[in-house]
């Protein structure tokens, strides 16, 4: 993304992270939907399915197929967060939890569809589904929000094309279903794929070779003035950590203009801190410092993006919620937004009209109350 | 949580410095419940920045992070310090080439991969508009356990006919091309033959069985080869018979 | 760029003790030496008897010598190892499925057993025990 973003293309929709509703505490292991496709619940400290508090839907008749647990992930996250608010979560020394029950299932429905899930749960948080319910919580697991691209996988630079979770068609929107990630790579890598091959197929090569060649040898100077560089008093992991900090305290499931503006500067003053990283390892030889300090570069690009997006964004849609903002505002943010790369200051937000073509904006209802 | 000091012996090779490769020690204090590659990770975050070594998902998948602990071909990020005693020895996968520290050469594997044509040979290319090939559970059910590789080459490390064979096609790809000659949709065994059954294929191994015993998905990469030495031999025999299509 | 990739060597002699594994291996290997070396015995025995009482005779006083019974008993433990190891690998040779289950692994070894059993048996019966 921060290539495609320095280069001039711009970001859109950064503001939309997605947290999946179960994680298992400290690594962060993903425990698939699945589990919940299969029957699993999610119930807080009291052994209560606490979803029914919160628009998804009536807990029983159950098992059905649009179970509470089934609802959209950034609603069961923000649930959590509320249940965390009021005190009915699950303390751990990995953070505060709640439980995904699987027992009922039984151990040959576990077996058979969810082996992964098991192994897991054993593996990594000592329990076993068949005899006890799993720890879980949000874990930020996808970006709505990337590359601004067309429907063919075509960015504004042309000759680049981008698909996947890096691009932002949008056929997500504010919050992605399980499983479209997937279908989302295949369908728009083979357009990307196409696209590409037709354009190099049909053009010229109008190669400067002058003019690359100067591009490539600057890239190069940048890269080596990084790993030469000396004297400087940052280092990559302690970088890396307080910007995991600051987004997931400023920039997480409920978000408010304080925690955004402190996210904002916090990640503006560690643009320019990076610049006084010095690497340890000065080899050339699979420089796995370099790469971190390469990655961790663009990640502090692409998370001032997500603060600035989000702090403009003054309404609450999908996955982008504000304590101060709750409504959703469709007069005025039935827009994607677009952060344009600034090299020495914040990123440049612009707005562009959603294209509706078959379904108007609704109401989101879920538990089965159609309007 | 508690913390454990535990003393990592890891084998380091800086091909720009070095001749060969040396141990390096390090003390990590460590929760009990981190795995061996959460104390990498601590080492190069706060230890020394110029290790290096592949990971990636953390959860026993991608494959990337297999090395040798305490002399066992393992996944780091699946090793768990609980399991293990206060000095453990961190070495690079064996039977590859050391490119640098953790991290070993994987062409000759991503080459004997691809040798075996692992993808699916249908009878007839059917237009995707001609609908999809149908398959019941049954079929699917037959070469499913050999889809679950993740091509962590856990198996190649713990092979004694590779260490001292290098032309030996290995465990992951002839069970690679299992997974497609027992799929129901493939009809390309005799085009996988020449380098299946070949004296570097199927018939370098001696079931040894290492591999099946290292494998974290439990692909059983030695029922694999020995399925398809028998598979082989038969129709070794019935090709004598006249008239047999080949 | 300077790769200079290091491959590390591995001994052709003493590779298999640096693990269990290996050494079971080994074990497995070599009981063939031993079966083999059994073999040639009774091949020795047919080539006595077929020479008269006398040779056959002197060839039952050497087996019955103390280095013979500890070859014997030897090559007999090995032979059970290498058989047994061998039908408990059977299933992952030969996997039989029916419908969409696999047979337990169990049914076959056990076959295996059973037909031993069944062999033995037919053997003993033959040479009038």
């Amino acid at each position: 993304m921060a290539m495609a973003y320095r280069a001039g293309v711009p970001l859109k929709d950064m503001e939309f992270v997605q947290y999946h509703p179960t994680g298992l505490p400290g690594t962060g292991i993903l425990i698939t939907e699945g589990s919940r496709g299969e029957g699993g619940i999610l119930v807080n400290k009291d052994g209560y399915r606490y979803l029914q508090d919160y628009d998804l839907g009536p807990p029983d008749p159950w098992p059905r197929k649009k179970a509470m647990e089934l609802g959209p992930r950034d609603r069961l996250s923000q649930a959590f967060w509320h249940e965390a608010q009021k005190g009915r979560t699950i303390d751990t020394p990995h953070g505060d939890v709640v439980h995904l029950d699987l027992r009922h299932l039984g151990e040959k429905k576990i077996d058979e569809r969810l082996p992964m899930v098991r192994d897991l749960a054993i593996s990594y948080v000592g329990v076993d589904p068949v005899h006890d319910p799993i720890p879980v919580r949000p874990v930020v697991h996808y970006t709505m929000g990337g590359i601004d691209c067309d429907i063919d996988a075509k960015t504004s630079l042309e000759g680049l094309y981008a698909a996947g979770e890096c691009a932002c068609v949008s056929i997500n929107g504010a919050n992605r279903l399980g499983s479209n990630s997937l279908t989302e790579l295949l369908v728009f890598g083979a357009r990307a794929g196409r696209g590409a091959a037709e354009l190099a197929s049909s053009t010229e090569s109008h190669a400067d070779e002058a003019a690359i060649r100067e591009q490539a040898e600057t890239a190069q100077k940048r890269v080596g003035g990084l790993v030469q560089r000396a004297g400087g008093s940052e280092s990559v992991a302690g970088l890396r950590r307080e910007m995991n900090t600051t987004m997931e305290t400023g920039a997480g499931i409920y978000r408010t203009e304080d925690s955004l503006g402190q996210s904002c500067v916090t990640m503006s003053d560690l643009r320019q801190r990076y610049a006084n990283v010095e690497l340890e390892d000065k080899s050339n030889v699979y420089n796995t410092d370099l790469i971190q300090a390469l990655e961790l570069g663009a990640m502090i690009d692409v998370a001032e993006a997500i603060a600035v997006s989000a702090i403009n964004r003054k309404e609450s849609r999908g996955s982008h919620q504000r304590l101060d903002f709750v409504e959703r505002d469709d007069k005025t943010y039935l827009k994607h937004s677009l952060a344009h790369y600034d090299a020495n200051n914040e990123p440049r937000i612009e707005y562009r009209d959603v294209v509706i073509t078959r379904s108007q904006p609704g109401e989101r209802v879920y538990g089965g109350e159609q309007k | 949580m508690s913390e454990r000091q535990v003393e990592l012996e890891i084998l380091r090779y800086n091909p720009e410095t070095d001749d060969e490769p040396s141990f390096q020690t390090f003390q990590v204090p460590c929760p009990e419940d981190w795995v061996v590659l959460d104390a990498i990770n601590y080492v190069k975050d706060n230890l020394d920045r110029s290790l290096s070594y592949r990971w990636s998902c953390h959860m026993a998948v991608c494959g990337s992070c297999g090395m040798m602990i305490n002399g066992e071909p393992t996944l780091s990020c699946k090793s768990f310090l609980r399991d293990l005693p206060d000095k453990i020895r961190i070495e690079p996968l064996a039977n590859f080439p050391i490119e640098r520290d953790l991290v070993v050469v994987m062409d000759d594997f991503m080459n004997k991969l691809g040798s075996v044509k692992p993808y699916l040979i249908p009878s007839e290319q059917k237009a995707v508009e001609n609908g999809s090939y149908l398959q019941s559970p049954a079929q699917l059910k037959k070469f499913k356990q050999y889809t679950l590789c993740i091509n962590c080459t856990l198996c190649y490390a713990a092979c004694p006919q590779y260490a001292h064979n290098e032309g030996f096609v290995g465990p992951a790809a002839l069970a690679l091309a299992h997974r497609y000659n027992l799929d129901s949709r493939d009809v390309g065994r005799s085009a996988r033959q020449d380098v299946v059954a070949s004296n570097e294929g199927i018939w370098e191994c001696s079931f040894v069985g290492a591999c099946s015993d290292v494998c974290p998905e439990h692909v059983d990469p030695a029922g694999a080869i020995q399925q398809t030495k028998i598979a082989s031999t038969l129709d070794y025999f019935l090709d004598l018979l006249p008239g047999r299509n080949q | 760029m300077s790769r200079k990739p290091y491959i590390r060597s591995v001994s052709t002699t003493s590779w298999w003790t640096v693990q269990p594994r290996y050494i079971r291996y080994m074990a497995r290997e070599v009981s063939c030496v031993l079966i083999g070396a059994y073999s040639a015995v009774v091949v020795i025995g047919l080539l006595r008897l077929a020479e008269g009482a006398a040779a056959w005779n002197a060839f039952l006083e050497c087996l019955q010598k103390p280095t013979s019974i500890a070859f014997h008993l030897l090559a007999l433990a090995f032979a059970l190892y290498h058989t047994t190891t061998w039908f408990n690998v059977t299933p992952k040779a030969m996997p039989i499925q029916l419908g969409e289950t696999q047979l337990p692994g169990g049914i076959i070894i056990g076959a295996h057993y059973a037909g031993w059993v069944v062999v033995s048996v037919v053997i003993l019966f033959l040479v009038g025990v």
